[in-house]
């Protein structure tokens, strides 16, 4: 176990989130259990609707309460368990140690401040300095995340900025206070290809140079293949597989995986319908019993639907909750 | 570098100019605003007399060039005493503005940020003040706290901050939902400074338009208090206090009671107009 938190940066065991509802509970984590090496990218895929999202925010401890909460489980985060932290010492670590990009820039930044002010503000929070030196800080995070002219781009409004800028600043204001782990939610979404290829790069590279861990959530297949080095594949709020992201590109184990790997266009092959996963994403305040997957997999066995399959090895570090893995 | 951090303030201010240039009953009302302004500041200047000087000799004089609105039945010129009247409608209209603003304001935005049973308790209150005829129930704190016109700031204050109260909080829901917020939440940020500096400003235009216009509001109900004898007592200059003095000798002396009402009326005009025109430029959604 000290082995496992020495080794890894972040550590999730058995999280679970719940959001209470009028409708019901709605169990959008069910047992996540993740490790983030340092120094590594890992990714993070799946539908919409399948708990990406809410991993990140328990991750920062910013599940709205209510009607959202943490049930159980264990995030460690250099060590310490951070669910059991004050929220004042949860504060302190948000912005400072992990930091979040969001998926939409536009309105990510606040729309009444300017950009200079705004990354200013989050430099001042953590760091007891004067307005010389946040300024000049703030100039050289512009430049650090490559914006041309960062003394006309420091007193400009948000609006005034094209959505690729507008990430260059989200990214500049999460790097301010150098974290050890970056979260990115879907950090390319909103923009078109060109930009999200320049976004993917300066995101790495900066990567290298500040030495952090990034968790990427993305639903992007082609981005995961790209950046990651590791890659977690979600589904309906259970990791249904993990591992090397060559390894599971090259041999996925699970059905979804399989399913999602088949959905994307073979560009050397003349495909006249394009390939799809059955159904959709249950629905978290009745979840399928046993394995969530079972209604909409192609091999479902009759154990599929009575108990929950467990993580099974399937190479080198490389797992897959499947029975037909056992 | 301050030259720097002025400049997009300075481009908003160029771009307001632009907007109020659009709309000429706008500018009606920004110059009735300035004029009640500047005729408040240097009431000493203009008025040609005391307002409180007593002039037995002149007594209900008809508006002549000596007295443009004539005299009231103690002498005293009533263009003098209107002029000095814009101070205290001013002052008042100001503060009861104000007070209910940042009382209504903070009330709203802690409420819809902490959302829950502090919610529901909050927006319970603020409906039992808005359920009650106000005017009535402002009469009635006024005669608790005694005659005066402090005490009718005081009492129109209480009766009207629920109105902003609701206005920013269901602002305030809907910045709460924002991105933005969230995003700053995500950077480490407190609940105060969530609250005060990135919800507040964002949730605020609404808040002022009807601040600039809640102005006029309550120069009328501070007026009409005093009209009916809660507010500012004779001999004050009062604008509501004057009518009703005035009043008494409407039939003969229609110029005593006139000018004051006339003076309401071309003010809270002019607020409105302002209030208008405010709304237009912060808020383009709601331009015609």
């Amino acid at each position: 176990m000290d082995e496992l938190l020495n080794k890894n940066i972040l550590v999730i065991k058995n999280l679970k989130t719940y959001f209470y509802t009028y409708e019901g509970v709605v169990e959008t984590l069910d047992g996540i259990n993740l490790t983030f090496e340092k120094g590594k990218v890992v990714g993070l895929v799946g539908e919409t609707g399948s708990g990406k999202s809410v991993t990140a925010l328990s991750i920062l401890r910013l599940i709205p309460w209510p009607p959202g909460r943490i049930v159980d489980g264990q995030i460690y985060f250099k060590g310490q368990d951070i669910l059991k932290l004050s929220e004042y010492d949860m504060q302190k670590i948000r912005g400072n140690e992990i930091a979040m990009i969001f998926q939409e820039p536009t309105t990510s930044l606040n729309p009444v401040y300017t950009v200079g002010h705004q990354i200013e503000e989050t430099v001042k929070i953590h760091n007891k300095i004067n307005d010389q030196e946040a300024r000049e800080r703030t100039i050289e995070l512009l430049k650090m995340v490559e914006l041309a002219n960062p003394k006309r781009i420091y007193n400009q409004y948000p609006h005034e900025l094209s959505g690729g800028m507008q990430q260059r600043i989200m990214i500049a204001i999460a790097l301010c206070c150098k974290p050890d782990l970056l979260i990115a939610d879907e950090p390319t979404t909103a923009l078109d290809v060109t930009i999200q290829a320049q976004i993917l790069e300066l995101i790495l590279e900066l990567k290298e140079r500040l030495g952090m861990t990034i968790l990427l959530i993305t639903h992007d297949l082609g981005v995961i293949a790209e950046v990651c080095d590791q890659v977690a594949v979600m589904h309906a709020g259970v990791i249904v597989e993990k591992g090397e992201v060559h390894s599971i590109f090259r041999d996925p184990k699970h059905p979804y995986s399989k399913g999602l790997l088949k959905t994307i266009p073979k560009i050397d092959e003349n495909q006249d319908i394009l390939q799809e996963i059955k159904g959709e994403v249950p629905k978290l305040i009745n979840p399928p019993t046993g394995c969530r997957f079972h209604p909409r997999c192609p091999y479902t066995m009759d154990i599929c639907r009575k108990k929950r399959p467990d993580e099974y090895i399937v190479g080198n570090s490389h797992f897959a909750a499947c029975f037909l893995c056992k | 570098m301050w030259k720097e951090n002025i400049k997009p303030v300075l481009r908003g201010v160029k771009y307001s100019l632009y907007m109020v240039r659009q709309n000429p009953l706008t500018i009606i009302g920004i110059s009735i605003f300035l004029g009640f302004i500047l005729m408040a500041i240097f009431a000493p200047a203009i008025a040609p007399y005391d307002p409180y000087e007593i002039n037995p000799p002149e007594l209900l004089q008809p508006p002549s060039s000596q007295h443009f609105f004539g005299t009231d039945e103690c002498g005293r010129d009533i263009f003098s005493r209107v002029i000095y009247g814009a101070r205290i409608s001013l002052a008042a209209g100001l503060t009861i503005t104000i007070i209910s603003m940042i009382i209504g304001s903070i009330i709203g935005i802690v409420s819809a940020y902490m959302g829950g049973i502090v919610d529901d308790i909050i927006m319970r209150i603020a409906d039992v003040f808005l359920s009650f005829p106000w005017i009535v129930m402002a009469m009635a704190i006024n005669s608790v706290l005694g005659r005066g016109i402090i005490n009718t700031v005081i009492a129109l204050s209480i009766v009207w901050w629920p109105i902003y109260a609701r206005l920013i909080r269901s602002q305030a829901l809907s910045i709460k939902q924002m991105p933005y917020t969230e995003a700053i939440r995500a950077l480490g940020a407190g609940k105060l400074r969530i609250i005060f500096i990135h919800i507040l400003p964002n949730s605020l235009s609404p808040v002022l338009v009807q601040a600039s216009l809640d102005i006029g509001g309550a120069i009328l109900w501070c007026a009409a208090l005093s009209f009916i004898g809660l507010g500012a007592q004779p001999p004050s200059p009062e604008w509501g206090a004057m009518i009703t003095v005035g009043s008494h000798y409407l039939r003969e002396s229609w110029w005593y009671a006139t000018f004051p009402g006339l003076m309401i009326t071309i003010v809270v005009l002019g607020f409105n107009l302002l209030g208008d025109g405010l709304r237009d430029i912060i808020d383009p959604r709601l331009r015609r």
